[in-house]
């Protein structure tokens, strides 16, 4: 038993730190630092870069552009990106449909989309919620009706991220409505400039336009684009939500946000003395850093456990992840709360923080505390979540 | 990076745990209880047969040369089987004690009685008003020629009233709350002046409060330097915690099994209580706690031997303060889903409830480490 990495892990995470520190442009690292979101342009520039390199799809198999890296080396890879701070590639491309694409896809599919995929050519985004279909996921009643070679598809999705950029949305769709829920569902690629598609945004709590509705209007879709065969769409929606393992816990995420509240609760100071002094924020941080130490083992145990488990099986522990990853990130949303104190109050939308009102850290702090409520509710609410480890893991 | 057990400690742990599925069923547990001692001399017999007793000295003093992985590996048994004798005490604190400072000619004389199951120890750290601090020692101790002599109050010496002997801390220089000038002194159980006033503890051990009236103590029964013994008891402290640690994750994992055979088995409104979501989800709380527990039991283990001090401490107070925490959580679970039933001296639950409670209690509750961790600053990220 041994906590630590081998002496080629370490190598490689040097050789992964010094490429992050010196590849991220300044202005994004900057964004990143302070809390803002990455626009567009921002993640297209750092997708091509790590293109560039090599590393936009570490963890597909060589033959799509992958890399042969181990578990460990993929999770160092992700940690030290967190940490850089690097933007997080989008995932509804890469982590997402990619994989579903190499993995059931046809050779026409894979050859056609993983290459724009890797590269940000194409903007991905995921039609799976609808109005009536959140957590009962499988429920959900976008028609999708054979017509000689085309779908005709009618219905809409919502929550449906970034999707003012999209090219393209994958999408679960009705296909058969007579049969059991779950078996009646096909995945279909769908092109964004399809005649029939209206994206409308939804304005969220922080005040920022993240998630949109998409509706769909007779649109025709070539049959080609359905992705293995009709009505599976369920197996495959599975295995793309059980695909995320190596950070789903963000543990990488949250460490860096630790050490943008120290160094802000440095800044701060109140009543004759800086917060980070004061004993009872101190105690406040320790707490949340011990759990993050505790996710951070269980983490590596699952990473340590993964190559020696069947595909088949998972790590009981590796559901507790998601739980407790949206626990700590909330956490240290909420001491940056702490930390921002009155000048939390004034609403400056990202487009125009200039000249700041009060600290010019501060504006982006009540948003993100707002903004991260999400992380408990999307992917699986931490309900849904608890759900599966009570029938799954302890057999209720 | 690797979690598994070498082939050595997978065997280890197997017999432990078969030891105790063997001799300590909830029953055979109630009659050691009820014995003079509150624990079975039988079973001590059979933790020196099996080597348990000699698991951390070096080979060349007796022992088997077992380190903090495997002592993890025999209390987290330990912890699922709710032990009662005094393994802690003696072969892990005033065991460690002779390990990090005993001379060679004291462990010759110690260890090989520790490990054949003759000689039980105890560790007198506490005294009434020194709560976690293992510092604030005012128990006194005064050179006479040879001799030194003791004159002093320690609290809540576990298992201190069977101990043959027993290491007491006490102050030969400085004020109450100095780290310098704490001694360790070998005790006789018997001494002359030696006072114990032995009683049960909440979870059904023994633990006994010592007073010290001219207790003299041969020099060569002085442990290590006797000003300069506390980075001794800091060590041997942290390894202590590591695994207690390792011993509240095996009654946690306890808890939940059975608690889970609880919600699986118990029946109302014509179903078993286990189909009810609010159940399942506390289920799942109680799973989250005891992963997160066992990883940082993990880290505590693999950290006990840091060399760097402040990053042992840290390691190690983070570690407590989640077992802390997740025995306040836990065993608020454990007894909820049960019902009445988990309230009563005949159901396991509760026994381990207790048990963990007090762990919690032990060199430092979950409170006491955070504020220490607090004050020692981030934990180490590389």
């Amino acid at each position: 038993m041994n906590l630590s990495f081998t002496k080629d892990e370490l190598a490689f995470r040097d050789d992964v730190r010094a490429f992050f520190r010196a590849a991220v442009p300044a202005d994004i690292r900057e964004k990143l630092i302070a809390g803002l979101h990455p626009s567009k342009n921002d993640l297209v520039r750092w997708t091509r870069i790590l293109a560039d390199k090599g590393w936009a799809v570490p963890h597909w198999p060589v033959e799509y552009g992958g890399t042969d890296w181990s578990p460990v080396k993929q999770y160092i890879f992700t940690e030290e990106m967190s940490q850089a701070p690097a933007p997080a590639p989008l995932p509804f491309g890469v982590n997402m449909v990619g994989p579903v694409i190499y993995t059931f896809g046809n050779d026409a599919q894979k050859k056609r989309f993983l290459p724009r995929i890797a590269t940000l050519e194409d903007w991905w985004c995921q039609g799976f919620s609808e109005p009536g279909s959140g957590s009962d996921l499988a429920s959900l009643k976008m028609r999708a009706v054979r017509k000689g070679n085309q779908y005709v598809v009618n219905g809409q999705k919502t929550w449906t991220s970034l999707a003012q950029y999209a090219d393209w949305i994958f999408c679960l769709v009705r296909t058969d409505p007579n049969v059991k829920k779950q078996l009646g569902i096909s995945f279909l690629l769908i092109d964004m400039k399809s005649p029939g598609i209206t994206v409308r945004p939804i304005q969220m709590i922080d005040g920022g336009h993240e998630v949109n509705e998409v509706f769909f209007d007779d649109v025709r879709v070539p049959a080609d684009n359905l992705v293995g065969e009709e009505n599976r769409g369920w197996d495959y929606a599975k295995f793309l939500l059980g695909n995320e393992r190596f950070n789903i816990a963000c543990v990488g995420v949250s460490k860096e946000r630790i050490r943008r509240i120290k160094d802000l609760a440095s800044q701060a100071c109140f009543g004759g003395q800086r917060l980070i002094d004061q004993a009872h924020f101190r105690e406040k941080v320790a707490a949340v850093e011990l759990q993050l130490k505790a996710l951070e083992i269980t983490q590596l145990r699952v990473l340590a456990n993964e190559s020696k488990r069947q595909k088949a099986t998972q790590d009981p522990a590796s559901s507790i992840l998601k739980i407790k990853g949206a626990e700590i990130q909330q956490a240290t949303s909420e001491l940056l709360m702490d930390v921002v104190g009155p000048y939390a109050l004034p609403f400056q939308s990202e487009e125009d923080l200039e000249p700041p009102i009060g600290p010019g850290w501060a504006p982006s702090i009540a948003p993100a505390y707002f903004n991260a409520r999400k992380v408990s509710i999307y992917g699986g609410s931490d309900e849904i979540q608890k759900n599966i480890i009570a029938k799954a893991v302890l057999g209720l | 990076m690797d979690f598994d057990l070498s082939e050595e400690q997978r065997l280890l742990k197997e017999s432990v745990e078969r030891l105790m599925l063997d001799s300590y069923g909830f029953d055979e547990r109630r009659k050691y209880l009820a014995e003079d001692r509150g624990f079975s001399e039988a079973t001590w017999k059979r933790y020196a047969e099996l080597g348990l007793l000699a698991l951390p000295f070096l080979e060349e003093n007796g022992g088997v040369g077992g380190g903090a992985i495997e002592t993890m590996i025999v209390m987290e048994a330990f912890g699922k089987g709710l032990i009662l004798e005094p393994y802690f005490p003696t072969v892990v604190l005033a065991g460690g004690i002779l390990r990090h400072g005993a001379s060679r000619a004291q462990k010759v004389d110690l260890i090989p009685a520790i490990a054949e199951g003759r000689m039980k120890l105890a560790f007198a750290y506490a005294e009434p008003k020194s709560r976690y601090d293992l510092f604030e020692v005012e128990t006194r101790a005064k050179k006479d020629g040879d001799q030194w002599v003791l004159n002093g109050t320690k609290g809540l010496v576990l298992h201190g009233a069977v101990a043959d002997k027993i290491i007491v801390s006490a102050r030969a220089d400085g004020a109450s709350r100095d780290k310098k000038g704490i001694g360790l002194f070998l005790v006789d159980g018997n001494a002359q002046g030696l006072i114990r006033r032995s009683y049960p503890t909440q979870d059904g051990l023994r633990a006994a409060e010592i007073s010290l009236e001219n207790v003299r103590v041969e020099a060569a029964n002085v442990i290590g330097d006797p000003t300069g013994a506390f980075p001794v008891i800091a060590r041997v402290v942290d390894e202590a915690v590591a695994a207690l640690c390792a011993e509240a994750v095996g009654c946690f994992a306890e808890m939940h099994a059975i608690t889970l055979d609880y919600l699986k088995t118990r029946k109302q409104f014509g179903t078993t209580i286990g189909s009810f979501q609010v159940l399942q989800h506390r289920a799942v709380d109680m799973f989250v706690e005891l992963e997160q527990s066992r990883s940082m039991a993990l880290y505590a283990t693999m950290m006990a031997g840091e060399s760097d001090v402040t990053e042992r401490a840290r390691a190690i107070s983070a570690a407590k303060a989640q077992i802390g925490q997740s025995a306040r959580t836990i065993g608020r679970q454990s007894i909820q889903l049960h019902g009445g039933v988990g309230m009563t001296m005949e159901h396991r639950i509760g026994h381990y409830f207790k048990h963990v409670t007090m762990i919690d209690t032990l060199f430092g509750d979950a409170d006491h480490h955070l504020r220490r961790l607090a004050s020692l600053g981030v934990i180490d990220d590389e």
